[in-house]
């Protein structure tokens, strides 16, 4: 079977098992107090039939049984709750205010253990009907009434049996209007649990629905979309700023993302049109020379776009935080002075003087494999643009212990990059300035050694020279090598 | 001529091999097996990990090509289940990933090279045939000879034709690694891994460079050029 949504809410069962809690609350109490009352009320019972009885214990002390009997005839006379009973050994009732009463009693001297019928003298037909109309509601709790009761049986010593006892009208009575009331109380909490779920899950499921309604239309595409918030500062209005938050930050990268796409889509779209190129006019030569010639530049090509590739799936691993498993201690003394003299012939036959200032003994934690690739990536790139400077090309490399970290600077005195917008932006995945197109390269060396540096938690800057570039890359500073 | 191994064509290689290839994609395998074939090597395949493992553990191959993702059972623990039985037949693993940690992973598997894909066939050729030669490694000779080029490893020194030549540490270590692969293809990126221990890409062919100024070391003022250049693959120290 299935619920109908209202009553799905989290509001209807709050409310159902509230009120659940509340009426077993509100009964347990009831009947706790409806006890202790009954329990009271009987014993001050009790305590009148004592009282009545020690005073016609005195009656008979005095006179006898003949002014027992007269004072039961007389007080049997009064109006009033109590009764009153003579009767012979046999259990004939002689005189009192009692017609008649449920067999068996009488046999029993002492308390009578549990309320028993009787019928009363003067309590006639007509009065009882008109009683009876009186409190119309409630009936038979009238014909209940009308013989309960309890009492204390004596024996005199000449076996004649003395009742005193008192009718149970006013505790039963208590006891209904209790139980009236206690019904009459479940049902305004009922009522009013209906009205707290009415309002409150209503209001709660506007709220909700509003929010679902939101993430809807986003995930229909719309990530400039928010949650509303209320103002009320309230958990809805929480959830909803904390969800905005999450919701900008997956913008922001879905933007990044898009950018990325467009770039790899532009980047890998041009060599590849240039390999099919070289395939179709390599298709039209005749000679195996041209055969050979066409198709070693196609593997070359080819290689170029792998060598991409990696470099995009590796920036994509390191930020998005790749497994720092091989972080250990590195000595960037041996790694820098390895890269600088890895180029040093490249840079010579470029007529571009490298020069390397290492100190011993500096080291960082890291993956000496990702440094040593983004040093070489720095390195190169400083190599190819000196080779463009105005006097005698130079690329100098330097590395020393600041406060808490350790700097690396690449500085070649090249055309450099003058705009402070266009630095920022050289780091950029794919971003090749203007000036740099004419180069060889995939546009991503300094960006993979951005990330490399980032994933380091160190940074890499670019600082204007006059002329040229210093790459500035700072790693978090250890412990130095022994 | 010969179309499918255009990487070999100047040099036929003369000791044939035989080869274990487990690879999954049917393409790929077959292509091994017929440009290794051209070479002059026999060549098996297996098409799974389980497969692969029954062949590798009877047959008595000189070098496995062993790819990493593989169905049944995956490249690394077929590697690990045949070390663990003792089984020394050198292994190249085959990947498409390619970080610096599936490399150090696939090695401790009990790998001894590792290339990822998309790899250049010459590049895998010239690393088994280096692999395969490792067995009768020669890193227990103190003197490297190669014509009359000489290498001596304990004392440092280079001579050609009796004449001594000075070299640079680096360059000795260059000539060192040439000299024990003489006859063989050496690659770039194998030189850039076992000379410098750097297990990356450098934009600039920073390793042409180092090979022309040992070139004109061991080659200027000499008869015969000795130090080769194998077109679309790398390089072969070879005499004559």
């Amino acid at each position: 079977m299935r619920l109908p949504a209202s009553l799905k809410t989290t509001a209807a069962r709050l409310s159902a098992l509230y009120l659940l809690l509340f009426g077993i609350c509100a009964v347990g109490l009831v009947f706790y107090m409806t006890a202790l009352s009954v329990r009271m009320l009987t014993s001050q019972t009790q305590d009148t039939i004592n009282e009545e009885a020690v005073g016609l214990a005195n009656a008979y002390q005095r006179g006898g049984l003949p002014l027992l009997v007269r004072t039961i005839e007389r007080r049997s006379r009064q109006p009033g709750a109590n009764l009153y009973l003579i009767a012979d050994p046999n259990g004939r009732i002689l005189s009192g205010n009692v017609e008649s009463l449920e067999p068996g009693v009488l046999d029993v001297e002492g308390w009578t253990g549990r309320p028993f019928s009787y019928q009363r003298y003067g309590d006639s037909s007509v009065e009882r009907r008109a009683r009876a109309a009186a409190e119309m509601e409630t009936p038979q709790v009238e014909s209940e009434l009308r013989h309960a009761a309890i009492a204390l049986v004596l024996r005199l010593p000449n076996r004649m049996i003395v009742l005193v006892g008192r009718d149970l009208g006013e505790p039963e009575r208590f006891r209904v209007v209790v139980r009236r009331s206690l019904v009459a109380a479940l049902g305004v909490m009922a009522l009013g649990g209906l009205l707290i779920w009415f309002f409150v899950g209503r209001h709660a499921l506007r709220r909700i629905d509003s929010v679902s309604e939101a993430s809807r239309r986003i995930m229909g595409g719309d990530l400039t979309g928010r949650l509303p918030v209320s103002g009320a500062g309230d958990e809805f209005d929480r959830l909803s700023e904390n969800l905005n938050t999450m919701l900008a930050r997956i913008a922001d990268l879905n933007e990044g993302l898009k950018q990325v796409s467009d770039n790899i889509a532009h980047d890998l779209k041009t060599p590849l049109t240039r390999l099919r190129n070289r395939a179709e006019a390599a298709l039209g030569k005749r000679d195996g020379a041209d055969y050979r010639e066409a198709l070693e530049a196609t593997i070359a090509e080819s290689d170029q776009l792998i060598r991409t590739f990696n470099a995009i799936l590796m920036i994509s691993r390191l930020e998005a935080g790749y497994s720092a498993e091989q972080t250990a201690k590195v000595d960037l003394t041996e790694v820098v002075r390895g890269v600088a003299e890895l180029y040093e012939p490249v840079a010579e036959e470029m007529g571009v003087a490298l020069v390397a200032d290492i100190p011993d003994g500096i080291a960082v934690d890291g993956n000496r494999e990702l440094i040593a690739q983004s040093v070489s990536n720095v390195v190169d790139n400083a190599i190819k643009y000196s080779a463009g400077a105005n006097a005698a090309p130079k690329v100098v490399v330097g590395l020393e212990r600041r406060l808490g970290e350790v700097e690396l600077r690449v500085t070649d005195n090249g055309p450099g990059i003058p705009d402070a917008e266009d630095r920022k932006r050289a780091t950029e995945r794919f971003v090749r300035l203007e000036q740099s197109r004419s180069q060889p390269g995939s546009g991503l060396g300094l960006s993979l050694a951005k990330a490399v540096m980032k994933f380091h938690g160190g940074k890499l800057e670019l600082e204007p020279r006059e002329p040229g570039l210093s790459v500035v890359m700072g790693f978090p500073r250890k412990e130095d090598a022994q | 001529m010969n179309i499918a191994s255009p990487a070999r064509p100047e040099f036929a290689y003369d000791d044939p091999m035989k080869i274990l290839v487990i690879e999954d994609d049917r393409e790929a395998a077959d292509y091994l097996q017929k440009a290794l074939s051209e070479a002059g090597h026999t060549v098996h395949l297996a098409g799974d990990g389980d497969t692969g493992y029954t062949l590798a553990d009877t047959g008595n191959y000189d070098v496995m090509v062993v790819d990493r993702m593989l169905p049944r059972r995956d490249g690394l623990s077929v590697i690990a289940g045949l070390r663990s039985r003792g089984n020394t037949t050198p292994v190249l693993i085959l990947s498409a990933l390619g970080e610096v940690d599936d490399r150090v992973t696939g090695l401790r598997a009990g790998g001894d090279d590792y290339l990822t894909k998309p790899y250049a066939f010459s590049e895998l050729l010239a690393r088994i045939e280096v692999l395969c030669r490792r067995a009768n490694s020669k890193d227990a000779e103190t003197l490297y000879r190669v014509g009359d080029l000489e290498l001596d490893r304990l004392s440092h020194t280079v001579r050609r034709a009796g004449r001594e030549i000075v070299l640079q540490p680096r360059e000795f270590k260059l000539l060192e690694y040439l000299m024990r692969h003489a006859a063989q293809v050496v690659t770039r990126t194998m030189l850039l891994e076992n000379v410098w221990d750097y297990h990356f890409d450098p934009q600039t062919n920073v390793i042409d460079v180092h090979v022309s100024r040992l070139r004109s070391k061991i080659e200027k003022g000499f008869d015969s050029p000795i130090l080769h250049t194998v077109r679309g693959a790398g390089y072969m120290l070879k005499a004559g």
